[in-house]
């Protein structure tokens, strides 16, 4: 028995919902990137491109466009401590994963919630807790300056590192599941015929196990890179707020700086490149699939 | 002996796995800890002491930003699972439906977007409507992010459900609405029950989106402890983290409770 109107009714709320909050307000983004900025905030519906050559060029005392690298590094920036923060998660996450898979059946439940317990606990309060670990005198320093093998160290909050530290903290679990569940489906026979074959334990980690385990790597690495793309609080807390990423630059233009266009432009590039991880990977799963069938 | 002829077995791993819950929990456990010090500076130790929960609970700032946080957090769960309900209901029950596969893709959107740019484009959006009012800009906001979150546990007990069951109460003449109240309903409610608990923490938990939209009397608490944070650490961020933290363990283990025997049930 078909029932349209059931159906109609069901399905209207959530498209109402992402339509009018998600999909109309991207669009709107895009709008106002492409118009003017008002320099008493918001922006002025006149048609221009300034707020895309913004992320290039800067406009010089006497009006002369330079090349202006200072948001350009920004996102470079962005995408190489994201890439980073994701090559990190990957290999420790891997070895956790495996190990977790070789627990008894009935215990791999309780790790697993071990893995994502921390996640229940509020953002902030995670970010936050590495400042206490981090900062001079932190816990981290007074710890190893008792084991007595360093003496003085330079400062670990406010740096890159910290940053890194934050983001694998915020992320990882994100990644062990995904790599958890293809290990799961892996037929541990193959792992034993390679033996069987002479294949020493590294040969099989790199030339069975870990290709097998490819999807839930890929998938990991995503769920792990786009919210670091994004990320606002780890830069802010444990960068010192100068080492900015694209996440801030784009708060930014919304609070302090009240330029919306850039902003918008921003987000707009903060879109697409995300849509292009998203595309390749659709374009890889299909490929992959084909040459799999 | 023979552990060690064990070919899936990866010495080392054992140690890495080890760091990394080290990793993982060692934050907490200095929050925890510190947050018993006496002293006013959080790196010395000095001696124990609840004096930074007393001062805690009686932060007129903070018990306001938890009203807010709970209020908003409540509507929105409220509002998203009942959502996100019906629309399982049509892309997993329904007949004749269209578009199953973009539909599903529609409702999981705000889980592919960077939540900066969602929260940017819900500003903007939020300015030009002239909407002013804090705790209504939260709840949209809140509720449209959290759909996904209560969507997915509901689709899967759904999908895990026997449908015929629900066949054979029409069979007895049960109308639709009969059918959900007393047959579908009873049995996917672990379903909804962990969507909408999904959907709560997530809510409580948002910072970018609440942050960029707070003001006019709606900071919610991350906002809160993140303005605290950035004055400089104290022992009392201290112990309203430890709340934190034992609330939402108060939350989340018996969440895996109820998840973990759903599981083995079936």
């Amino acid at each position: 028995m078909k029932r349209p109107l059931a159906n109609f009714l069901g399905l209207a709320p959530a498209y109402v919902i992402m339509l009018f909050l998600m999909i109309i307000p991207l669009f709107i983004v895009f709008y106002v990137s492409l118009m003017s900025s008002d320099p008493y905030g918001g922006f002025k519906p006149i048609f221009s491109l300034d707020s895309y050559i913004q992320i290039f060029f800067a406009e010089d005392w006497d009006g002369v466009m330079q090349l202006d690298l200072q948001y350009l590094w920004i996102i470079v920036r962005t995408l190489t401590l994201s890439t980073i923060a994701v090559v990190l998660c990957l290999l420790l996450s891997f070895p956790v994963a495996y190990y977790i898979s070789r627990q008894p059946n009935n215990r791999k439940a309780l790790w697993l919630f071990f893995v994502t317990l921390p996640f229940w606990v509020s953002m902030v309060v995670r970010v936050y807790a590495w400042i206490i670990i981090l900062a001079d005198d932190g816990v981290l320093e007074s710890g190893l300056r008792m084991t007595g093998l360093v003496g003085d160290i330079d400062s670990m909050l406010y740096t890159n590192g910290a940053m890194l530290v934050g983001m694998i903290y915020s992320y990882i679990p994100l990644m062990i599941l995904p790599i958890y569940a293809s290990i799961e489906k892996l037929d541990g026979n193959l792992i034993e015929a390679a033996n069987d074959l002479y294949a020493s334990r590294i040969k099989t980690l790199f030339t069975v196990i870990v290709p097998l385990c490819k999807p839930g790597m890929v998938a990991g690495a995503i769920l792990v890179f786009v919210p670091c793309l994004g990320t606002i609080l780890e830069p802010v807390l444990l960068g010192g707020g100068k080492k900015l990423m694209l996440g801030n630059l784009i708060y930014t233009q919304f609070t302090t700086a009240r330029n919306w266009s850039f902003g918008s432009s921003l987000a707009i590039v903060l879109l697409c490149l995300v849509v292009l991880i998203l595309l390749v990977n659709a374009r890889r799963a299909s490929q992959t699939q084909m040459g799999g069938a | 002996m023979f552990k060690t002829l064990d070919v899936k077995k990866y010495p080392g791993f054992g140690w890495i796995t080890g760091f990394f819950f080290l990793f993982m929990y060692l934050p907490i456990i200095v929050v925890i800890a510190y947050s018993f010090n006496e002293n006013k500076i959080v790196s010395i130790w000095s001696g124990f002491s609840f004096k930074w929960y007393e001062s805690a609970i009686h932060n007129q700032g903070l018990i306001q930003a938890t009203k807010v946080s709970i209020s908003v957090a409540l509507i929105a769960m409220t509002l998203s699972t009942l959502i996100a309900l019906a629309a399982a209901m049509v892309l997993v029950r329904g007949k004749g439906v269209k578009y199953r596969e973009l539909s599903e893709t529609f409702i999981n959107l705000p889980l592919m977007l960077p939540e900066i740019v969602f929260s940017v484009a819900i500003l903007i959006l939020f300015s030009q409507m002239g909407l002013q009012h804090g705790m209504t800009k939260l709840v949209l906001a809140h509720t449209a992010f959290c759909i996904p979150f209560a969507f997915l546990p509901i689709r899967a007990r759904l999908q895990g459900m026997d449908s015929n069951i629900e066949a054979a109460a029409s069979d007895l003449y049960a109308g639709p609405w009969t059918t959900f109240r007393l047959i579908t309903l009873p049995m996917i409610l672990p379903g909804v029950f962990a969507g909408a608990v999904l959907a709560f923490i997530i809510s409580m938990d948002d910072f970018i989106t609440s942050n960029m939209l707070g003001g006019g009397g709606a900071t919610t608490l991350p906002v809160y402890i993140f303005s605290l944070v950035r004055q400089g650490v104290s022992p009392e961020i201290n112990a309203i983290s430890t709340l934190i933290i034992g609330i939402s363990l108060l939350i989340g283990v018996p969440y895996w409770i109820v998840s973990n025997r759903k599981k083995e049930a079936n």
